[in-house]
Order: C-alpha cells, then sequence, then structure tokens
C-alpha cells in the first residue's frame, strides 16, 4: 500500500510539474496561434523513472483511425512486450477513420471527458498525424515523452530530427515520437517507362522527371502513348503544400501560399492537356491506376504509401503470396521525382491521465527506438523507419527490396528525409485546410468553375469548418 | 351515478415513455440550438481542450455571448450558408419528389383498380418498397460507383461524367432519392385508395366516366387527406436532405456546391462554427413549419373533407376490404 502511494505521490508531483510547464508553453503558443513550429531543442528534463510510472489499468486505451499501427503493433511489439507489465492488461483499439476531422472530433471529445472517464475508460495512447499534430503539440494532453514516459535522449538519438521538431513545444518539451519518418518519392510503373522512356533504370527515370518541366515534357510523350502522367488532382499536392513558404494558418487568419496556387495553376493545365486521369485521391479510379496495367504512369508517395496502399492495391490477388508474378509485384520502382517533399507521418503521444504509463514507455522504446526491431520493420515492411542507424546498416548491408524489383529505395529515401524542415510549415488547421481545398478547385480542374470562383468556395466551407479563422 | 370505467388514463400512461424520451432527447436540445443561435459561439478546431488545469476551463471555446441576430444576418447574406444550400436543397428535393408522386399515384391507382385486378399484389409491394429498406449510404455508394467516371452505368451511357456537372449531379441524387421513397409514397397512396368506397367507382363506371375521369375526379379528392400526409413528411424528409447528396458529392458537395444541403452544411461546421449553423438548424425549423402549415392548407378542402367523412362508414369500408 504504501508502496502505491509513493508511486501515485510521484506520478502526481511529476503531473503538476508538466501542468506547470505546459501552462507556461500554452501561453506562448496562444500568441502565435496555429502558427510556426520553429526548431525548439529539447528541455532538460529529468527523464521519470521507469520504476515510478504508474501501471495500474486493467485496459490500454489506443486510439487510431486505421490499421496501419495496429499491424506493426501485432507484429513487432506483442511478442517482445514486457509481460510484467502487460499481465492481466487488455488492450483496447479505438478506431475512429481520418476523413472530415472525424478523428480529430472525436478524439477531442475523448480528451475531454479524460479526467472524468472511469479509469479503464481513459485514453492511454492517442495517434496523430502531421496534419493536426500542432494541435495536440500545444495542448496538455500529450505527456512528456522525456518527463513524464520515461524515455532519454540517449533512447531517442537515432530518430530523425525533423520528426522530434514536429512534435516539441515551444517550451522545448516533447510531446510524441513516431517508428517512421515520412520523405516522398515518385513511384512509377517500370513497364510504361521502358515503353516510352526505354530504360527503367531509376537514375535515367529521375533525368526525365528531374524537374517541373522535364516532368510536364515526359507527362506528354506519355499522353501520346495513351497513359497518364498522374492518376489525379491531388497527386502532386504534397510536393507544392510542403515546400510552402509559411503555413496554412498565422495569426488565425488562412493565407494561400504562392505554391499552393501553383499546384492549382499545373494542375489545372495537367488536366486541359489530359496529363491526369481526372481522379480524387483514395476514390476507385485512383486506386485502380494502381494495378500495373493501370494506364497511369506514376504516383506520388511517402514511405508508408509503398506497403499500406501502393502494394495491396497492385497485387492481382492481394490475398496471394507476395511475390513477383502476382499484379505488379517487382514492377515498380522509386526515384526522387521534381521536387523533394514530405507526406503524412504519424505520432505516438502517451496520453495524460493514462494509468498504464509503464506500458506506453515500453512501447514507445521498442517501437519508435529500439534498432533491431525497426531494421527488421523496414526489412519486412517496406515501411522506411526512424532510425538512421537501422537505415544505414540496411543500406550498408546490400539492401533490395523485392517489390521494386531489387532497388535499394532507402538510399532515396534517406537522402529525402535529411531535407525534410517542418519548420514553420504546418499548422494546426491543415487537415481541414488541405481537404477543404482539394475538393474546391476539383470544380476549377473540370472547368466547373474559375479559379476566383473556387476560391470563393473554400473561404466559405473552411470558415464554416474553422469558424475561429478568416481569410481575405 | 357512478361513471363507467374511464380507460383514457391508460392511453396518456403508455404514452409517458414517448413523452420522457422526446422531452429529453428532441425539446431540450431544440431549445438549447435556439439558444446558441444567438451566441457569438465558436470553437476551435485548432487547440484541443486543457485537460491538466479544469478549473481554467476548456481554452478552445471562444463565447463572446450575446450577439442578437447577427448569426442570422451572417447566413442569410447572398452567399451565407443558408442562401445557397436552401436553393439547392428545394431543387434536390423536386427532383425527386415530382417523378415519385407522378409514379407513386400511377402504380397506386393501377394496383387498386377494381377493374385491373392485378395478380401478385404482395410481390410488387415488397419489390417496390425494397429500396426504402436498404440504407441510403449503400445505395448512395453504389450509384456512386456506377456512375463515376469509367463506372458501369458511366461507360453504357458513353462517358458523360455525370457526377461531375451540375444537371447530372442533381439527376443521380433526384433518382436515388426517387428510387428510395416511391415505393413508400406507392403504398401510402394504396392504403387511402382502398379506403374509397367501391361503390362510388361503380356509379362512376354507370354514368360513364372513363378512368382519367374516375382518377381525377373521385379518387384524387378523395386521398387528399393522405396525400397532404404525403406531401408534408415528404417536404420536411426534404430540407433534412443529407445522407444522400453528401456520400455523391462530400462536404463541398461537388460539383460546385450543388450538392450542398442545408443539413451539409450543419455538419460542416457543428464542430467549430456553433452560433452559425444553430441559427441555420432554426431556420430550417422555421421553413419547415411554414411550408407544412402552408401546404395543410391549401390541400384542407372543406367541402371534399366533409363528403369524405360522411361516405366513410365503417360498413362499407368492410365491404371494400371484404371484396379484396
Amino acid at each position: 500500500m504504501a508502496q502505491l502511494k509513493r508511486i501515485l505521490a510521484g506520478a502526481m508531483a511529476l503531473c503538476m510539474a508538466g501542468a506547470v510547464f505546459t501552462a507556461c508553453g500554452d501561453k506562448t503558443s496562444d500568441d502565435d496561434k496555429g502558427g510556426s513550429n520553429g526548431k525548439t531543442t529539447l528541455k532538460d528534463v529529468e527523464p521519470a523513472k521507469a520504476e515510478d510510472l504508474v501501471n495500474t489499468g486493467k485496459k490500454y486505451n489506443i486510439y487510431v483511425w486505421n490499421t496501419e499501427f495496429k499491424e506493426r503493433f501485432e507484429k513487432y511489439y506483442w511478442d517482445q512486450r514486457d509481460e510484467a507489465l502487460w499481465d492481466g492488461v487488455e488492450v483496447n483499439w479505438v478506431t475512429n477513420p481520418n476523413d472530415d476531422n472525424n478523428y480529430q472530433t472525436k478524439l477531442d471529445e475523448a480528451i475531454k471527458g479524460q479526467n472524468d472517464a472511469a479509469d479503464d475508460d481513459k485514453i492511454d495512447m492517442f495517434l496523430v498525424e502531421a496534419d493536426y499534430a500542432m494541435k495536440y503539440v500545444n495542448s496538455d494532453a500529450p505527456l512528456d515523452v522525456i518527463g513524464e514516459v520515461g524515455l532519454t535522449k540517449d533512447d531517442l538519438a537515432n530518430q530523425y530530427k525533423y520528426t522530434q521538431d514536429v512534435m516539441t513545444d515551444s517550451s522545448g518539451t516533447l510531446k510524441g515520437v513516431s517508428w517512421q519518418a515520412t520523405p516522398g518519392l515518385f513511384m512509377y510503373n517500370t513497364e510504361y517507362a521502358k515503353q516510352v522512356l526505354g530504360t527503367d533504370d531509376p537514375e535515367e527515370v529521375q533525368k526525365a522527371v528531374a524537374d517541373w518541366d522535364k516532368f510536364a515534357e515526359t507527362a506528354q510523350k506519355m499522353k501520346d502513348a495513351g497513359i497518364f502522367m498522374v492518376s489525379g488532382y491531388d497527386d502532386t499536392y504534397r510536393c507544392f503544400s510542403n515546400n510552402v513558404s509559411a503555413p496554412w494558418v498565422t495569426d488565425g487568419k488562412i493565407t494561400i501560399d504562392p505554391q499552393i496556387q501553383k499546384w492549382a495553376e499545373q494542375t489545372k493545365e495537367y488536366t486541359d492537356k489530359g496529363f491526369n486521369n481526372g481522379t480524387s485521391l483514395w476514390d476507385e479510379n485512383w486506386v485502380a491506376g494502381q494495378k500495373i496495367d493501370g494506364k497511369v504512369f506514376g504516383y506520388f508517395y511517402s514511405t508508408w504509401g509503398i506497403p499500406f496502399c501502393l502494394l495491396p492495391n497492385t497485387l492481382d490477388d492481394p490475398e496471394g503470396e507476395q511475390k513477383e508474378g502476382n499484379g505488379g509485384y517487382g514492377k515498380w520502382k522509386a526515384c526522387a521525382g521534381p521536387q523533394s517533399y514530405f507526406w503524412g507521418g504519424t505520432w505516438i503521444c502517451g496520453a495524460y491521465g493514462s494509468d498504464n504509463i509503464a506500458i506506453t514507455r515500453d512501447i514507445m522504446l521498442k517501437m519508435t527506438c529500439d534498432t533491431a526491431t525497426m531494421k527488421s520493420i523496414t526489412e519486412n515492411e517496406q515501411d522506411y523507419t526512424n532510425n538512421k542507424a537501422a537505415i544505414k546498416e540496411l543500406i550498408d548491408g546490400g539492401y533490395t527490396n523485392p517489390f521494386l524489383g531489387g532497388q535499394d529505395h532507402l538510399s532515396l529515401l534517406s537522402d529525402a528525409a535529411d531535407k525534410i524542415d517542418l519548420s514553420n510549415k504546418i499548422s494546426a488547421y491543415d487537415q481541414g485546410c488541405n481537404e477543404e481545398f482539394q475538393k474546391a478547385m476539383k470544380d476549377y480542374f473540370q472547368g466547373n468553375a474559375t479559379y476566383d470562383e473556387a476560391l470563393a468556395t473554400f473561404k466559405t466551407n473552411i470558415t464554416t469548418k474553422y469558424g475561429d479563422l478568416t481569410m481575405d | 351515478m357512478k361513471k363507467g370505467i374511464s380507460y383514457a388514463k391508460w392511453g396518456y400512461i403508455f404514452l409517458i415513455p414517448f413523452f420522457v424520451v422526446y422531452f429529453i432527447f428532441s425539446l431540450v436540445p431544440i431549445l438549447e440550438t435556439f439558444g446558441y443561435s444567438f451566441l457569438d459561439y465558436v470553437v476551435s478546431q485548432g487547440q484541443a481542450a486543457s485537460i491538466r488545469n479544469p478549473s481554467g476551463g476548456a481554452d478552445n471555446i471562444i463565447n463572446n455571448g450575446f450577439c442578437g441576430f447577427k448569426n442570422y444576418a451572417d447566413v442569410l447574406k447572398s452567399d451565407g450558408i443558408f442562401t445557397l444550400s436552401f436553393k439547392n436543397t428545394t431543387i434536390l428535393w423536386l427532383i425527386g419528389f415530382i417523378p415519385q408522386i407522378i409514379v407513386s399515384l400511377l402504380l397506386a391507382s393501377w394496383f387498386t383498380d377494381i377493374r385491373l385486378k392485378l395478380k401478385a399484389q404482395g410481390f410488387f409491394k415488397t419489390v417496390m418498397y425494397m429500396p426504402n429498406v436498404i440504407m441510403a449510404s449503400a445505395i448512395s455508394l453504389l450509384f456512386f460507383s456506377l456512375f463515376i467516371k469509367n463506372g458501369a452505368i458511366d461507360t453504357m451511357l458513353g462517358h458523360p461524367d455525370m457526377l461531375n456537372n451540375v444537371t447530372g449531379a442533381r439527376i443521380v441524387v433526384g433518382l436515388i432519392n426517387f428510387l428510395m421513397w416511391y415505393g413508400n409514397t406507392t403504398i401510402l397512396l394504396m392504403a387511402a385508395m382502398m379506403g374509397i368506397d367501391t361503390s362510388l367507382y361503380e356509379a362512376a363506371q354507370i354514368d360513364g366516366a372513363n378512368p382519367t375521369q374516375v382518377f381525377w375526379q373521385i379518387t384524387i379528392p378523395l386521398i387528399k387527406p393522405i396525400l397532404a400526409f404525403v406531401i408534408v413528411t415528404s417536404m420536411i424528409g426534404g430540407l433534412q436532405m443529407y445522407d444522400v447528396p453528401y456520400l455523391i458529392g462530400g462536404t463541398a458537395g461537388n460539383p460546385v456546391g450543388v450538392l450542398k444541403t442545408m443539413v451539409s452544411q450543419i455538419q460542416l461546421g457543428k464542430n467549430s462554427s456553433v452560433g452559425a449553423v444553430s441559427a441555420l438548424s432554426i431556420l430550417i425549423f422555421i421553413v419547415s413549419a411554414i411550408l407544412g402549415f402552408i401546404t395543410l392548407k391549401l390541400m384542407d378542402d372543406k367541402s371534399v373533407k366533409s363528403m369524405y367523412d360522411k361516405k366513410k362508414q365503417p360498413k362499407k369500408i368492410n365491404m371494400a376490404t371484404s371484396k379484396k
């Protein structure tokens, strides 16, 4: 009993300390509401001691929007879990789809009720995505990864710096960690590359798409051969949206960055010239284009897109063995593409009020810091893990990817990952802004509206969706 | 003198659960919505509520207090969320409802015609009612994949890409609503028509009336009360149209926002622009009330009603049904 009291007291003290720090953090973040996430260095805070962490819950609740983390968790974490911690604890996945801010809304409701919820209904861990990570970084809901969950800076040393920058609030507190880094690449269909460009060598293909002018030239050649360069309107979006000079929202005001405008102009041009197939992200035809005879030359995909989208979508028999001969397996390759970018990324956060913080620490350590685990995830799942050492070991070990016809795409990704810099590029409102802007511009691309009309539609929609924002 | 036993109180007792549920889940929220519609009340989606400092209040709620009719003025502006979506909703409803009422009247009068005596009525009724049993979302997704570019019907019709042009998208939504609801309307109208005294039809035949005359002079006037019910319920349903247009056009109501309905605007803003969408909800309530009132007034033909009531003797009804 005394032991338990001491643990509780320790946890309380930590929480209080955390509250004080985050309260300060909130003040400053309020000033640049929804604004920049500069490169802050992690502040020096004493890591929480593993033996002090609370672990009294019987149910471990994880909030997610799809099965990506769940699959990784079951395959790579479960067998090496700390069984003493998990004794009598069951894991409970709470899944809410991401679209239209649905996940955020559900998560917000749960966070709001966190203090009043029964112990076993409290959120223990939740996942956030780059498009709205800022919202939670600036809130006091996530636990301090170092001060409250107890990871040390040494544990985190192999992670890409940018993945930590995103999750670091203005006072230097790290609020979440990720098992993946998400540099983007241009994935292309080798059969069409051979047919039109005469080669499927990544270096040669990269020359053909080295910048947007070359990209358009190649697109014309593809079109003459009856092939679409990209599937739809939104495919090139992230290349532009990740190279903006300012985030969507600054001081409660929405601005359209010149890069975003450039995307709209370019996509309109591509649509009029027939370089794309007029699809929207995730729709049926967009997916269908990923078959090896899908008449689409390439897709812009970030690391998670390869195992989670392209691979299952290109197989003829999704249940069948993953090997050459099954649809497009082995017939896609990757090159850097015209512009470096990143897309998405998922971070794991521990939730304040959780009664299983010891488990959170165990998961974070094994899923985001352990070099051996990360190495095997990359090897088996084509995913690009957030661990420089693991990636380096793989590249040095002569890594080849059978799905990409034996290509070593890690070197490409590794180059791209080093270039990622999210400072002053993301805001808490990005998901809504990206989604609504893409939807509104669809009218412009299809010739149903002028650019200004589409922009007016975007304005009405976004200011309704985010009532606290204004737009000129 | 002791009065007879009154069973009326049991009626009220059995109604209590309904009123309790209605009070908690409908009336209170409606009144609350009414209150919110006068507040300058916004929930910031860029911040999460503070949970470590609950006494400090949820810092993502921005409530600037009473603001009079500002929300109403905003949504009623020429580019406000009511103006455009009301027009869209009305058009979408009409596109679905006009064919629906015509086809339903036609089918109902055929099925109840004493001379046609159609066989396998039960089968046809089931088949007609079937689309209504399937979820709106399932039907919408089915139609979405049929009409989407390169979908089955799109290919069959030579790639008109209907979902991406204004008329096409409206027609598809109208078609879905028509398919879903004509069965329901038909059954209601059939019930109404079967309630009509068959001797009226026989008399009309003896007088040499042709089917068209019988339909317009006997059937329509006598089913007016049910017709009014059908129109009012369909109108209220139509004003609240959401699922089908949303699944076809998303929150943006593409193409060009013509699939934005009033409820889809509520859904779009409900997590943030609380004041504005509350005002919109109240406007839907007012519009429904006004339209319902007008329809009932127009359909309430006193002379027909009294005639209908007089003719509707229980004995005759039994005859009519036993004949069937």
